[in-house]
């Protein structure tokens, strides 16, 4: 019997497995009529997952632990049982702002402390002469992006509350946002980096993988009861999936990927682009030649789909750390059953590869910040 | 009847459904609603309306806009989800089905939105009823266009008569099973081609 999924996403370069499991027929090997829905906005991911529009979809690792949490929100269990790759994301400033970062000390290709230290004399000098704070753009309160962004300003000295603003455009907006004058800077993932810079305006400044190496990004998210009732159509799609983001990541498929991803229905942005963005290769400004960043962006590699619990816990400890939440009892607990490495075990069992021993493991930041699994609310 | 005290804000991208459902909650009378169409100083339009309930078309990318709003601003009172009320989810069910998120300042009694909220969900609906209806008529005069050209192809090249080009696409249609529409199409592009 063929088991149907339907399977909302945003477009973004990491929706890419789930676009060539069904394109490449990886879906279907496994039994799975897969039907993908393009979204405009993750909190329409979010509501439609809830009342099961969606059987799954393509999701903002920290939304799906404050959608369990409940913060802001009716308090839905929503899990993640598959990463959809790592890294990706990347900070980019907008030109009038690289300029006076490069008066700074700022460099192309520089590390993020170099680059970090120059964006924090800019923040300073501007507050010295009483002009209005940097504004930078970001896709979501609960997103990788705006934790990474977050975490390089603080490690920098720059407080990402008081010495800057923070404000959510939508990624397609983000550099017309820039060339309007609306922002001096954004996080976000592929191809939205790249367009900006192709676009000549902004310069790609650092990626999120130089700020926290093999850092996380989206998955594959669902409601923690339809995981329970489907159990073997969930695992089926892990499979789909899993062999997918290995067809993705390999250089041989990245001409035909990117050509499929640049249709309308799914991402509609150049495949030269996003050409460029899977073979790990960036133009970080207008005029020069794309650079090889060789820890970029994983899909497969380097165990890029396993949901690691560590990841929902740092994600946690930012929320408190910036005070979306407030500590409650219990907490730790939810955020710990959101991730769910033991169905990406019993889902892959049959394929006899190798996976990790451990659910968790110590993460760590360019500035030698350590983020231990086994204290996650110390920092 | 609702609570005429309420002050709503409406924020649509599109004018039409925005009138709509403006015109249905001042039937059901609300008096204090803003419209907002323009994205663009969208917060300061939230804080100069300080509504206690907030209405975003779900085809609006700029809707996590608004969500970070409610996250960081202490200038607005805390607008939440309307459905952060747990015995709520057929609420969510008709809203999310009709293309509407609702969120409500914090600490608002829920008695006071009901109505609003199902006045919105209902005005949602009647206008994508509307729409579909409009699609549907568009698509028939498409379709009739074609059906028109392939008549007009057929007359020229079998030298027949209007009625008896109908009369072939409507027998081929029968006989490959196929609607007169398809066959019209191919008929269409066919000539295309041979020129």
């Amino acid at each position: 019997m063929r088991k149907n999924i339907t399977a909302g996403f945003i477009p973004l370069l990491d929706c890419a497995p789930l676009v060539a499991a069904l394109e490449q027929g990886f879906a279907a090997t496994e039994g799975i009529e897969l039907r993908l829905v393009r979204e405009t906005s993750w909190a329409n991911i979010r509501d439609r997952v809830i009342v099961g529009h969606f059987d799954v979809a393509h999701m903002l690792g920290p939304m799906a632990v404050a959608t369990s949490l409940g913060v802001g929100h009716l308090k839905t269990p929503l899990i993640a049982p598959f990463s959809l790759g790592l890294g990706g994301n990347a900070v980019t400033a907008s030109v009038p702002l690289w300029e006076q970062m490069v008066a700074e000390g700022a460099a192309l290709g520089a590390g993020p402390r170099v680059q970090g230290k120059a964006l924090a004399k800019v923040v300073e000098s501007r507050a010295q002469a009483g002009h209005e704070p940097l504004t930078f753009g970001m896709v979501y309160p609960f997103s990788c992006h705006n934790y990474e962004l977050r975490y390089w300003l603080a490690a920098v000295g720059i407080d990402p509350d008081r010495d800057v603003r923070l404000v959510v455009i939508p990624p397609p907006f983000l550099a017309d946002a820039m060339r309007t004058g609306q922002i001096d800077g954004y996080c976000v993932g592929e191809p939205w980096s790249s367009v900006a810079a192709e676009a000549g305006v902004g310069v790609i400044v650092t990626t999120t993988t130089a700020i926290w190496p093999l850092s996380p990004e989206k998955v594959l998210g669902c409601r923690a009861s339809w995981a329970t009732e489907n159990g073997e159509r969930l695992d089926a799609l892990i499979r789909a999936l899993y062999r997918a983001a290995l067809w993705c990541e390999d250089p041989a498929n990245h001409a035909d990927l990117a050509h499929m991803l640049a249709a309308a229905r799914y991402v509609g942005a150049p495949a030269n682009l996003l050409q460029n963005a899977l073979g790990s290769r960036l133009s970080l400004m207008a005029g020069t030649a794309p650079v090889s960043i060789p820890d970029f962006h994983f899909m497969a590699r380097h165990h890029a789909t396993f949901p690691w619990v560590s990841h929902a816990l740092w994600f946690y400890s930012q929320m408190l750390r910036w005070r979306q939440i407030e500590e409650a009892v219990g907490d730790i607990e939810v955020v710990r059953s959101t991730y769910r490495p033991q169905i990406y075990r019993r889902a892959l069992a049959p394929l006899n590869v190798e996976l990790p021993k451990a659910d968790t493991k110590i993460e760590r930041f360019f500035d030698e910040g350590v983020f231990s699994p086994d204290a996650p609310i110390a920092r | 009847m609702n609570d005429p005290l309420l002050r709503i804000l409406l924020v649509d991208q599109n004018a039409e459904r925005a009138a709509i459902l403006e015109e249905g909650l001042r039937e059901a009378g609300c008096r204090h609603i803003t419209v907002v169409r323009e994205m663009h100083s969208l917060m300061r339009r939230i804080v100069d309306a300080d509504p206690d309930v907030i209405f975003i078309d779900l085809e609006n990318p700029n809707r996590d806009v608004l969500e970070q709003m409610f996250q960081v601003s202490r200038s607005v009172r805390r607008p939440i989800a309307m459905f952060v009320d747990q015995a709520d989810t057929e609420s969510i069910h008709a809203a999310v089905e009709a293309g509407v998120g609702a969120y409500v300042v914090d600490g608002l009694r829920k008695e006071r939105v009901k109505n609003v909220l199902d006045t919105a969900i209902s005005h949602f609906k009647t206008f994508n009823k509307l729409r579909e209806q409009l699609e549907r008529a568009n698509q028939a005069l498409e379709d009739r266009k074609v059906v028109e050209r392939a008549k007009g192809i057929l007359m020229k090249e079998r030298g027949i008569t209007e009625s008896d080009a109908y009369g072939l696409l409507r027998t081929t249609a029968m006989n490959e099973n196929r609607r007169i529409i398809d066959i019209a199409r191919s008929v269409v592009s066919t000539a295309g081609l041979l020129k």
